[in-house]
């Protein structure tokens, strides 16, 4: 293509041929002063990557590197059920999550102006400070004279479950919680996307007679699946590394069953004293989250080859 | 262009709706009931145990009995053992998210310039390096930050939790900046060098204007962000001077006696900025959130 678009770009002017454009890379990078400047612009990001995320982690491989704590971890019964609680929220949640979010954003989309206004109420738990929410929906569930039970005993007659005492019920409302505190935003990420595509395409799409699911799926689709795949990767990193749901709406209730990785790394070292336990378990996720940091990182390079 | 691509986006979210079908209509009210439901539930429940009085919190009602200002007076006149060191740590995190905002902003502003606009050689992979971040969990690296904190000599200040938040908003911001900048031509900023602009100048008289949008789209994410978190705030602070709401919010949880009224009365003004913060840059956040990935 390079070649094709270098003759395209050359404009004539006078006798002189002058490219018009040419993409950053075929400049063969700034010159002169111009990489002063950008290696100025550049001190401040690379400082605090360097100071605050390169430093830390070798520091923190470095205090994780002893293989005691390794095998503790592997004996302790309750490090297996985090390990599957961290893939409840993290696998199964966020992807429910995104799918619901992906579908609302098809919702908000539609012209209304009741719908633009119930967009500014539903983005309200992105706003919310996670602390405060989890709180109160921690308080919401409990079982005495929470305010859930007591509006199933109003309204239904019914005794509602101890929510707190059941490792199901408890694992489904911090997964639920999750959902409840991300998902607008995530909406708003995919009303973004479906906002860029352009109008010509869905009225040239319209001249061809595609119409509903055809124009879903032949043109919304493909063209927001990058982004979807991208934002499920960057959900799913940030899912696991969450400590604040688990922490405060189940609290760990029953028994500690309900912590996952985030929280049973803290509880571990803060709590029990068990400082190599607690960074084993906080680096036994690592094989999952660099492939998907990798596989983020090449989703968002081809985005830039593609533009 | 980005001028142009806000105003098609307002032209497209004030659009007004065809006459749709009545059973398309229940069906989308009834969503929208859902909707709205789903998401005030905590909110009233918030409200609800706020304006109960003490010890009157976990009676059974749905409704407020009998509701009463207590918590909020004496969240207001700070005159109880539990609230009365709200309001300097109500300034700290104001504080704290202030900086965090400014600073993610700026540092991710320069970078993503440096790297989508200056033609830099490897620069997508001096952006991408940041996303290294993500792949360590955060709950793990508290351990090393706290550590570090104290070589730095940031152990118990806001300055110490301040850097933990940037550096983990730091990372999306330069992903959403670098992706919503390839929306502005190059052509402009060539422009401008002809005409003599250094640099400085390209960055702030054409970049930065045009980069409204997403600039208040990260900000809103940077300040969202150190308002959510809790663990670095809880564990790199350790004097009630210095605490922040979020970390100072743990004495409740020290006793089972705790007001919880006082709890939740705190949890709504708490609230209070972030929320103000996000509707009034609310305009421009669905523009700024573009990511790349669609021919634009």
């Amino acid at each position: 293509m390079s070649q094709a678009q270098q003759t395209l770009g050359m404009m004539r002017v006078g006798r002189v041929a002058v490219p018009a454009w040419l993409p950053p890379w075929k400049l063969g990078g700034p010159r002169g002063s111009d990489v002063s400047w950008a290696v100025a612009f550049l001190v401040p990001y690379v400082a605090v990557l360097v100071a605050f995320v390169i430093y830390p982690i070798c520091f923190g491989f470095w205090l994780g590197s002893q293989a005691d704590g390794y095998w503790d971890l592997f004996d302790n019964p309750l490090f297996w059920t985090t390990v599957f609680n961290t893939f409840m929220l993290a696998g199964v949640g966020v992807n429910v999550m995104l799918f619901l979010a992906f579908l609302l954003s098809g919702f908000f989309i539609l012209p209304g102006r009741w719908i633009k206004a119930l967009l500014v109420l539903f983005m309200l738990p992105w706003a919310l400070p996670a602390l405060p929410a989890f709180l109160s929906m921690h308080w919401m569930f409990i079982g005495y004279g929470g305010f859930l039970n007591s509006a199933l005993e109003m309204i239904f007659g019914v005794e509602g479950p101890i929510w707190f005492n059941s490792y199901e019920l408890a694992m489904a409302l911090n997964v639920l919680a999750y959902i409840w505190k991300w998902m607008p935003f995530w909406t708003l990420v995919f009303l973004a996307g479906r906002l860029a595509i352009p109008q010509d395409i869905y009225d040239a799409a319209a001249v061809d007679g595609a119409s509903g699911i055809s124009r879903f799926t032949f043109v919304t689709f493909p063209l927001l699946a990058n982004l979807y795949l991208v934002c499920t990767l960057l959900a799913t990193l940030w899912a696991v590394a969450d400590f604040v749901t688990a922490y405060f709406v189940s609290s760990g209730a029953p028994a500690l069953e309900t912590e996952v990785l985030a929280t049973f790394t803290f509880r571990m070292i803060f709590d029990y004293g068990y400082v190599e336990l607690g960074l084993a378990a906080g680096l036994v996720v690592l094989p999952v989250t660099i492939p998907l940091t990798i596989l983020l990182i090449r989703r968002l390079q081809t985005t830039e080859v593609q533009l | 262009m980005s001028l142009a691509l806000s105003d098609g986006l307002a032209a497209r979210l004030r659009a007004r709706a065809p006459r749709r079908p009545w059973p398309v209509r229940i069906l989308l009210a009834l969503l929208g009931f859902v909707l709205a439901f789903w998401t005030l539930l905590p909110v009233y429940n918030m409200v609800l145990i706020s304006l109960s009085e003490d010890g009157d919190q976990f009676s059974g009602t749905v409704f407020p009995t009998h509701p009463s200002l207590e918590a909020f007076e004496v969240l207001l006149a700070g005159d109880d053992w539990y609230l009365e060191d709200f309001w300097p740590q109500f300034f700290n995190s104001f504080i704290m998210g202030l900086s965090t905002m400014t600073l993610t902003v700026a540092v991710g502003a320069l970078a993503a310039f440096a790297i989508g606009r200056m033609g830099l050689r490897r620069g997508w992979l001096i952006g991408n390096a940041s996303l290294v971040t993500y792949a360590v969990p955060a709950s793990f690296l508290v351990i090393p930050f706290h550590r570090l904190m104290n070589i730095y000599g940031l152990a118990d200040t806001l300055t110490g939790v301040v850097a933990a938040q940037v550096t983990f908003a730091v990372p999306y911001a330069v992903l959403i900046l670098h992706q919503y900048g390839k929306l502005i031509p190059l052509e402009l900023d060539d422009a401008a060098r002809v005409d003599g602009a250094t640099p400085t100048q390209i960055f702030f008289r054409v970049y930065l204007p045009l980069m409204g949008p997403a600039l208040a789209a990260v900000a809103t994410y940077a300040l969202l962000l150190a308002w959510n978190e809790y663990l670095y705030q809880y564990v790199l602070l350790s004097s009630p001077r210095n605490m922040t709401v979020a970390a100072g919010i743990n004495q409740f949880f020290d006793s089972d006696e705790a007001p919880w009224s006082y709890l939740m009365a705190v949890a709504l003004v708490f609230s209070l900025p972030p929320i103000a913060v996000y509707y009034a840059l609310r305009r421009y956040m669905v523009a700024g959130l573009t990511m790349g990935g669609i021919k634009g």
